[in-house]
């Protein structure tokens, strides 16, 4: 892939909390926020540092499955609703399962590197908690081929990659590999408990590998996961900004303040098709390797790095599918505590998908503004050190198994 | 005739009461699973909902559905096994949807008793009066060629009177579900003189398949759960009667002992709360049933029929809260205690701090929900009590003696053959009453 031919940029970005079941203010049966308000929390956000909607050209929002969760669609007319300036501005709606959010960014860039927009407002979002996990379960499982479902897993995505999980285990071996997941476990509730929008921001376990550590119970769930081995139901939003230069002069923002997007992969995988090894994200590994090569950086040279650990052995997957360990080696590496947020590389370092939270739609833009606070050294409890000689951020969205995937590479 | 033709036709008396409802509720979820197995396509189950009120029958419907949502939600990844060849079923939920049309599809709610002349198997959970059951079971008996067998759900009338009562020879069986059935894993089985092998071998292979734990009873009027209960029961009362000769109201007596059962016996809940749970009126109902058969025994409460002439009665409204009763409630705490002298609630506020007084320094309990369940609860145990042991209050005196009394009521139990063993009272204590501790234990010995 070519260099870009406009410099983009993203700043602003703003997360809702993410709501769920961990959250002391979390009730299962008390009225929430819908979808509007969360749209609203985030988009507002970000206009507010941004010198409001007069500034902004174009509008892109990212979600999965609003039309089941919230008997919504037609997405894209929530933006006059955050603010009336956003009347009558162009906005789209897009959907890649759980990598809907990259593709909001993806969209986003795009329209500045096709000088359509200096500004583009890019929020992305999901609302579960209107449902049971057993029915959340149904409404996600439209992130695969409709055709496995029948035969699928009650918890289908579970299922999926309960199985990974188990062909890993075969392959590479079990004890190391649960040892790792408990590990992946902890540094994601330990890093969320620095993050007040966290979702596991209340958890108080004490030994967290020693809770993660527990057998799965195929009975009751999964042959292969526990129940701390997969995110939870969330409810929240992100948002952020894209502006060309253009776009920072007229919102009046230093591009000191602004990380930019200096490579992207896009990438996606045939849905019908079963992955062709289990025990990897090859099309993650292929989105990284072009975001990478876009951006004209070896991983050597990224600080930190976000991933879609929707689940804590797509986590260890997403370690080897970025190149920091060879196939198999994934769960050393996490072992070794180089992901740690001491650790020489530090990832998800605001709890990612398993302590931040998964609102499906709107994951890949949480990870976007997690890069800039982490890389403009604003992320308050949860900084990570940036070495001046790295500093770069990588980010790895997925959606489905393996199939939707959006690489971005920003520099601080 | 095989356990799954035994089911192919049933029916409950009683349907829409609490017992009876929760009997429906599990099987009609055993009979539709059964009529959900490959081998058994063009097969029908019928189960009768059977009742005097058609009220209740339509209420006992939605109680079904929504116990059969959360059935189906709890097992659904064997759901979606069962439904594997219905391709049109995808969804957990399309799946969920048509459990529950499939259970409630086996039952048929009627206020007709001719509808139980076709069945196999017949579970009564009626009003507790043995001449009601002999007059019905006889009726039935005689009209229905099938020789139907009879499941009672009595917690107190042996069922040998309802054997020879309704001339069953021995096609009856006691099947007492804790309540509510659909929660308790506790089930006492009793079998008459005359109970036939069969009727036992079945109702052990029903509980089995409900996954309910079984202890069985020999036929003496109570039987191991209400055995203790009621004597538990008459023990307190007479607790109250010593502590008033002592100087404290009644009130006060009241609240003394139930908090002595509850707190310093890391019970669930004290005996009066547990009284006004169960009803007053049941409780003393009960007592009625009993008492003919205890010989050299009286089984009678002259406090609980001043409270039922009072109106005084507990029990719980149709959402499962308490009503009030000896204690009243405010959002299920105790906030009152009533006083049969002055026909009047006490609030608490009033009694609490005098009554603490009198009962004097008491050693730190461990909180009934730390303890049971708690695979380690000898280590909690023990020590409490040795500290219970050597304490000088006169609370701690009550306690112990309590413990003590509930200790002899468990083992008479044994002696008088009611039980077959120490374990099996402890069984029914523990599963029956959610106690943390078995009544027959040596933790002041």
């Amino acid at each position: 892939m070519k260099k870009l031919r406009r410099k983009v940029y993203m700043v602003a970005g703003y997360n809702t909390i993410s709501m769920g079941s961990g959250r002391k203010e979390f009730h299962p049966k008390k009225e929430r926020p819908g979808l509007e308000d969360y749209i609203k929390e985030a988009g507002q956000g970000v206009l507010k540092l941004i010198g409001g909607a007069g500034n902004v050209d174009e509008c892109v929002i990212g979600n999965f499955m609003a039309s089941r969760f919230n008997r919504q669609a037609n997405l894209a007319a929530f933006f006059p609703y955050i603010d009336e300036g956003l009347r009558y501005k162009p906005a789209t709606r897009v959907e890649g399962a759980c990598g809907s959010g990259g593709l909001a960014l993806i969209s986003g860039i795009k329209s500045i590197l096709a000088e359509t927009a200096e500004v583009v407002l890019a929020i992305g979002f999901e609302v579960q908690n209107t449902v049971k996990a057993i029915y959340c379960a149904d409404f996600l499982a439209p992130a695969g081929w409709a055709a496995n479902r029948k035969d699928g897993h009650a918890y289908f995505f579970p299922g999926q990659f309960s199985e990974r999980a188990g062909a890993y285990f075969e392959k590479f071996g079990r004890e190391t590999t649960r040892k790792a997941f408990a590990r992946w476990y902890r540094n994601a509730i330990e890093n969320a408990r620095l993050c007040a929008t966290a979702q596991e921001y209340h958890n108080t376990t004490k030994d967290l590998e020693a809770a993660a550590m527990v057998e799965p119970n195929p009975k009751a769930f999964l042959e292969n996961l526990t129940a701390l081995d997969c995110s939870k139901v969330s409810d929240g939003a992100s948002a952020i900004a894209i502006m060309s230069e253009e776009g920072l002069k007229r919102c009046g923002i230093p591009v000191s303040d602004a990380i930019e997007v200096v490579g992207y992969g896009q990438v996606e995988e045939d849905i019908t098709k079963p992955p062709p090894d289990k025990t990897a994200l090859t099309t993650m590994k292929k989105a990284v390797s072009e975001a990478l090569e876009s951006a004209g950086i070896t991983i050597a040279q990224v600080a930190t790095a976000e991933v879609h650990d929707c689940f804590t052995v797509a986590g260890i997957m997403a370690v080897e599918a970025l190149g920091l360990a060879a196939s198999g080696k994934g769960p050393e590496f996490v072992l070794e505590g180089n992901t740690a947020r001491d650790g020489k590389f530090p990832i998800n370092t605001t709890g990612g998908l398993v302590g931040w939270g998964h609102p499906t739609g709107g994951t890949g833009v949480h990870m976007a503004v997690t890069l800039l606070e982490q890389l403009k050294g604003k992320a308050g409890a949860s900084q990570v050190v940036i070495p001046v000689d790295r500093p770069y951020g990588l980010m790895a969205n997925m959606g489905g198994d393996d199939k939707t995937l959006v690489a971005i590479v920003f520099k601080a | 005739m095989t356990y799954e033709e035994r089911l192919q036709h049933v029916s409950v008396l009683g349907a829409a009461g609490k017992m009876g409802s929760g009997i429906l509720l599990l099987t009609a979820v055993e009979m539709a699973d059964l009529s959900l197995k490959a081998g058994n396509k063009g097969k029908t189950f019928v189960l009768n909902a059977i009742d005097v009120s058609d009220e209740g029958l339509a209420g006992v419907m939605r109680y079904l559905k929504a116990q059969i949502l959360k059935i189906a939600e709890k097992k659904v990844h064997a759901l979606r096994a069962m439904y594997a060849e219905h391709h049109d079923l995808i969804d957990n939920d399309e799946i969920i949807a048509r459990y529950i049309f499939d259970v409630m599809n086996v039952v048929r709610p009627t206020t007709r008793l001719e509808a139980a002349y076709d069945s196999n198997l017949v579970f009564e959970a009626i009003k507790e009066d043995s001449a009601l059951k002999i007059r019905i079971f006889s009726q039935i008996n005689q009209n229905n060629p099938k020789q139907p067998w009879f499941f009672t759900n009595t917690s107190s009338i042996p069922i040998t009177v309802l054997d020879e009562g309704a001339g069953l020879g021995g096609r009856i069986i006691g099947f007492h579900f804790y309540n509510p059935p659909a929660v308790q894993k506790l089930v006492e089985v009793i079998r008459s003189k005359q109970t036939l092998d069969e009727v036992n071998d079945f109702a052990l292979a029903y509980a089995k398949n409900l996954r309910k734990v079984v202890v069985p009873a020999r036929d003496i009027a109570g039987f191991i759960g209400n055995g203790h209960f009621m004597r538990d029961i008459l023990y307190a009362v007479d607790v109250i009667h010593k502590l008033m000769d002592m100087g404290m109201s009644i009130t006060e007596a009241i609240y003394a002992v139930n908090k002595v059962t509850q707190e310093f016996l890391v019970r669930p809940m004290g005996i009066f709360q547990l009284i006004d749970y169960v009803g007053v009126d049941v409780c003393g109902f009960i007592m009625f049933v009993m008492n003919p058969f205890t010989k050299d025994e009286e089984i009678h409460s002259k406090l609980l029929d001043k409270l039922l002439g009072q109106g005084v009665k507990g029990g719980q409204y149709s959402d499962g809260s308490q009503k009030d009763g000896i204690l009243k409630y405010e959002k299920g705490k105790i906030v009152a205690v009533y006083d049969p002298l002055k026909e009047m609630y006490i609030p608490v506020s009033e009694i609490q701090s005098l009554v603490d007084e009198k009962l004097g320094a008491m050693p730190a309990a461990p909180a009934w929900k730390s303890v049971v369940g708690n695979k380690a609860k000898d280590d909690i145990l023990k020590p409490y009590f040795a500290q219970l042991r050597s304490a000088t209050s006169a609370g701690a005196e009550i306690a112990r003696e309590y413990v003590r009394k509930s200790n002899e009521i468990g083992w008479r139990l044994v002696a008088n053959g009611v039980a077959f063993n120490d374990a099996d009272v402890n069984t029914v204590l523990l599963t029956g009453f959610f106690h943390a501790y078995g009544p027959i234990n040596e933790y002041l010995d």
